[in-house]
């Protein structure tokens, strides 16, 4: 483990230690640029029309007024996007079908949810943009909205997309079948993992739980809105300025929706206020392009806090079904998941995630998971920190709870007799590599929080524990070395977590420099190598391996000139902590500072470079992480407070052990908001109705005592530095973790998010015998 | 012949086998030959020539990055796995 004074780390000069970071100074003192901040000369203010409806037939749109009404230079609307096949693409960690994607940054024919963009203006200010908006005629067809994906599953269920059939689901879940029904249904997709004998392995249980639990809609909560700058120029090229997790994901998603060549387009990412996997898509780029060909002008559009909880994706409501049994002794004999994600308005739910990672953590024979993806009239959902394994954590951790109780075992003894080791196959089938889900649960199970006694009416404690994975994929660095003596780290991943910071510190750690002498350089598309995605869990991992790799290749070059000017053969040098010397005595050692000045003499310029593609490293670099939780309930009233909240990681290797803290408190954090109030509050006719934060109700400081990290570290054996993603698995395990505190403190089994006062409160008077009458005051 | 662990939802392919032996030295070769033993598996697995983009493949437990390129051992273990995003 790292030394918590942020000296040193047993072998690592660098690693291990709590630099400042490169970026601070820019970021406190307002200095540094975000997407809202960019401006040119003779720039419009974009602004986009959404659909009051969350289910309508456009009829007519008529935009004459809005084009001649004074400062209006440009009016586009989905007659204006060319029509994209139905491909889909690979682009960085996505997947995604392209023409849903156009169908979502900009509506033709239907509009799917309450804020799909129908049409957007370019003006001379923002101020006109939105008179104009008021000037566009639209002509709706109401339709019935499909909130929920148990609704969107019945049978009767009003459709959103046509061309989505059971026939093409059923030839997916059994394609040997040659026939099948062949009607219109919500359903886009579905999974089935299935191992053992669910019969033998129910029969073989003790206790049995079987419970149905609800999930809502939760939005990321990045404090940035999604903006856009584009500049088309004369010549056809196009420069996007944009807040984005990846800049080659807005490239490449860009020239797909306006069928132009990626060559064609420049992407430059600001800086980024907070992404959480929100920012991995599309939303006004395209537009923005369109609008500035259209005027001749460079546009921008940022959004309001109320379109980024209208329009942008969040990520999925889901319904589940969890039957899980265990002998008297705690060993889980049979699981049956069952899981229906909402997708929002088009295919594409966090389905398949969800279900490989629900119950990842525990060795189970006999299993069977079904997983569900399902369109509904809400906003495509997008990525949100461990996509789906939150929701399914949230299930099957409270019904583990609950098997617990009935062994009368302590929760993570019974996780600890169950738990996944090398070897033991995922829910996928696939066998965990090293991993350090034991030490995890063990690092709670020790720690002074678990161990010491909570005592207080209506107080509980609850644990939990969480799966996902590690992305890998493509990224590139460039390593400069400057005359003297310093480096400047070139990348093209977007600095969300520190990036930057870890960048430096592992060029740093093989050059043998101070980190204040190696400058981070986040690049545009032009002029770095191809860096997928910043998601994932993967920079610190994968582009970090790009920039390990890169440090080295210049380290090589460099051994080459210093034989040139020593007059030996570079195998006979050797480099430490930054300084060359030779194995044969004669001359002096030479700090790379000193060589770096002589670089000229030598051959020109060292620049090192490296390219990845860590598939493989992102796969054994697997994330394990387990909390602890203390509340006290209000009975009279439903609100918990959180006393105290641990959590303990398997990070493999902490590179810059705060910020790899704070990704833990981060996600515990945003876990604790989605346990406790967050939730999209719709009404019948589908519009949305907390669009702001002062009732979309995230936790504030004031709502959080000082969470608690215990990082834990199981080196990652096929990462050079030992890393494992650290940027996801914490937002999983405290859903459940706050439910079972709950339990404890009240005695009530919550089994739907977000736990907010009414919704507890209605539970605590069930319990209590209440009459129903006021249950229903207390739920209002 | 490396061994292919098979999805529960392609099943049907097999006469409902869990695992069957395939060979070919690389992903492309074995989903040929497992098109020859189970028709159907090519149209389930490739698109354009490649392996579709919303299929992973597991190999001995790495999650592999080249495609019907990537090698396949000859007592290689093989998965195929919804392809994964994350936030």
């Amino acid at each position: 483990m790292a030394d918590s004074d942020g000296s040193s780390n047993g072998n690592f000069r660098v690693i291990g230690t709590r630099p400042v970071r490169h970026d601070g100074l820019e970021k406190v003192t307002g200095q540094a640029l975000y997407g809202a901040d960019y401006s040119m000369p003779g720039m419009l203010h974009g602004k986009v029309l959404r659909s009051p409806h969350a289910h309508a037939v456009i009829k007519s749109i008529n935009v004459e007024k809005a084009v001649r009404h004074p400062g209006v230079h440009a009016v586009i609307t989905g007659a204006d996007f060319p029509e994209v096949k139905g491909v889909m693409a690979q682009v960085g960690e996505l997947v995604v079908n392209t023409h849903y994607l156009s169908l979502n940054v900009m509506a033709r024919d239907k509009v799917l949810y309450d804020g799909h963009p129908v049409a957007a203006v370019a003006a001379t200010s923002k101020h006109v943009a939105e008179e104009a908006l008021e000037l566009i005629d639209v002509v709706y067809e109401v339709l019935p909205p499909v909130m929920t994906a148990e609704e969107a599953m019945r049978p009767d269920a009003p459709v959103l997309l046509p061309e989505l059939r059971s026939r093409f689901i059923a030839h997916r879940t059994d394609p040997g079948s040659p026939e099948g029904p062949d009607q219109p249904t919500n359903v886009a997709s579905h999974i089935q993992f299935q191992r053992g004998d669910m019969e033998a392995g129910f029969e073989a249980a003790d206790f049995v739980v079987e419970r149905e639990y609800t999930t809502a809609t939760v939005h990321q909560g990045y404090i940035e809105p999604q903006n856009a700058l584009a500049v088309h120029g004369a010549d056809g090229h196009i420069t996007i300025y944009c807040s984005t997790q990846g800049s080659f994901n807005v490239r490449t998603l860009t020239a797909s929706m306006l069928e132009l060549s990626e060559g064609m387009i420049r992407v430059v990412p600001a800086e980024i206020g907070g992404g959480f996997g929100g920012k991995t898509t599309i939303y006004l780029e395209p537009l923005a392009v369109l609008l500035s060909k259209r005027s001749g002008r460079p546009v921008k559009l940022s959004m309001s806090r109320g379109e980024v909880l209208r329009a942008t994706g969040p990520t999925s409501g889901t319904k589940m079904r969890i039957k899980m049994g265990a002998t008297r002794d705690g060993i889980i004999t049979a699981a049956e998941v069952w899981l229906a994600y909402e997708a929002g308005a088009f295919p594409g739910s966090p389905f398949a995630p969800g279900a490989m990672t629900t119950l990842g953590s525990y060795k189970i024979e006999n299993l069977k998971i079904d997983s569900f993806d399902v369109v509904v009239n809400r906003p495509k959902v997008a990525a949100y920190r461990a996509p789906g394994s939150p929701a399914s954590a949230f299930a099957c951790e409270t019904a583990l709870d609950e098997l617990a109780e009935k062994c009368g075992l302590d929760p993570l003894e019974l996780r600890l007799r169950n738990a996944s080791h090398e070897g033991t196959p995922q829910p996928a089938g696939p066998p965990f590599k090293k991993i350090g889900y034991v030490e995890t649960v063990e690092a709670i199970k020790n720690s002074e929080h678990y161990r010491s006694k909570l005592t207080g009416k209506n107080r509980g404690r609850g644990v939990a524990s969480g799966f996902w994975f590690n992305g890998g994929l493509q990224s590139s660095a460039t390593v400069n070395i400057h005359t003297d003596g310093s480096v400047s780290v070139v990348t093209g991943s977007v600095d969300i977590g520190g990036t930057r910071a870890a960048m430096a510190m592992v060029a740093a750690e093989v050059l043998g420099l101070d980190v204040l002498d190696v400058r981070p350089i986040v690049a545009d598309t032009d002029a770095s190598g191809h860096t997928d995605v910043t998601g994932g869990s993967r920079i610190a991992l994968a582009t970090g391996l790009a920039v390990y790799d890169a440090a080295h290749d210049a380290v090589r070059q460099l051994k080459e000139r210093v034989a040139k000017l020593w007059e030996k053969q570079p195998d006979e040098i050797e480099f430490k902590d930054g300084v060359f010397a030779a194995r044969a005595n004669g001359v002096a050692p030479m700090p790379l500072k000193q060589l770096a000045s002589r670089l000229a003499r030598t051959g020109g310029p060292v620049t090192g470079s490296a390219t990845v593609n860590a598939g493989a490293v992102g796969a054994v670099g697997n994330a394990f992480a387990a909390v602890c939780v203390d509340v006290e309930v209000d009975p009279d009233t439903g609100k918990v407070q959180i006393l105290r909240a641990s959590i303990a990681q398997d990070v493999g290797r902490a590179i810059h052990p705060s910020y790899v803290e704070g990704q833990m408190q981060g996600g515990l954090a945003q876990g604790i908001g989605w346990a406790l109030n967050e939730e999209y509050v719709y009404d019948d006719r589908g519009t949305l109705r907390n669009a702001g934060l002062l009732d979309y109700r995230m936790p504030t400081c004031l709502d959080l005592p000082l969470l608690e990290a215990i990082v834990v570290e199981v080196p990652n054996p096929s990462h050079p530095l030992g890393v494992r993603g650290v940027g996801e698995v914490s937002i999983v395990p405290p859903m459940a973790a706050v439910a079972n505190a709950i339990y404890r403190a009240v005695g009530v089994r919550m089994t739907e998010l977000p736990m907010s006062p009414p919704r507890l409160l209605k539970a605590i008077l069930r319990k209590r015998g209440d009459s129903a009458e006021t249950q229903a005051a207390a739920a209002d | 012949m490396a061994t292919v662990v098979i999805p529960a939802q392609l099943r049907k392919l097999t006469g409902g086998q869990d695992r069957v032996t395939a060979s070919g030295r690389n992903i492309g070769r074995l989903i040929e030959d497992l098109d020859r033993q189970f028709p159907g598996f090519r149209e389930q697995l490739l698109q354009d020539g490649d392996v579709k983009p919303s299929i992973a493949v597991s190999i001995d437990g790495e999650m592999g990055t080249g495609g019907v390129l990537e090698p396949v051992g000859e007592d290689s273990e093989v998965f195929f796995l919804p392809a994964l995003g994350g936030g």
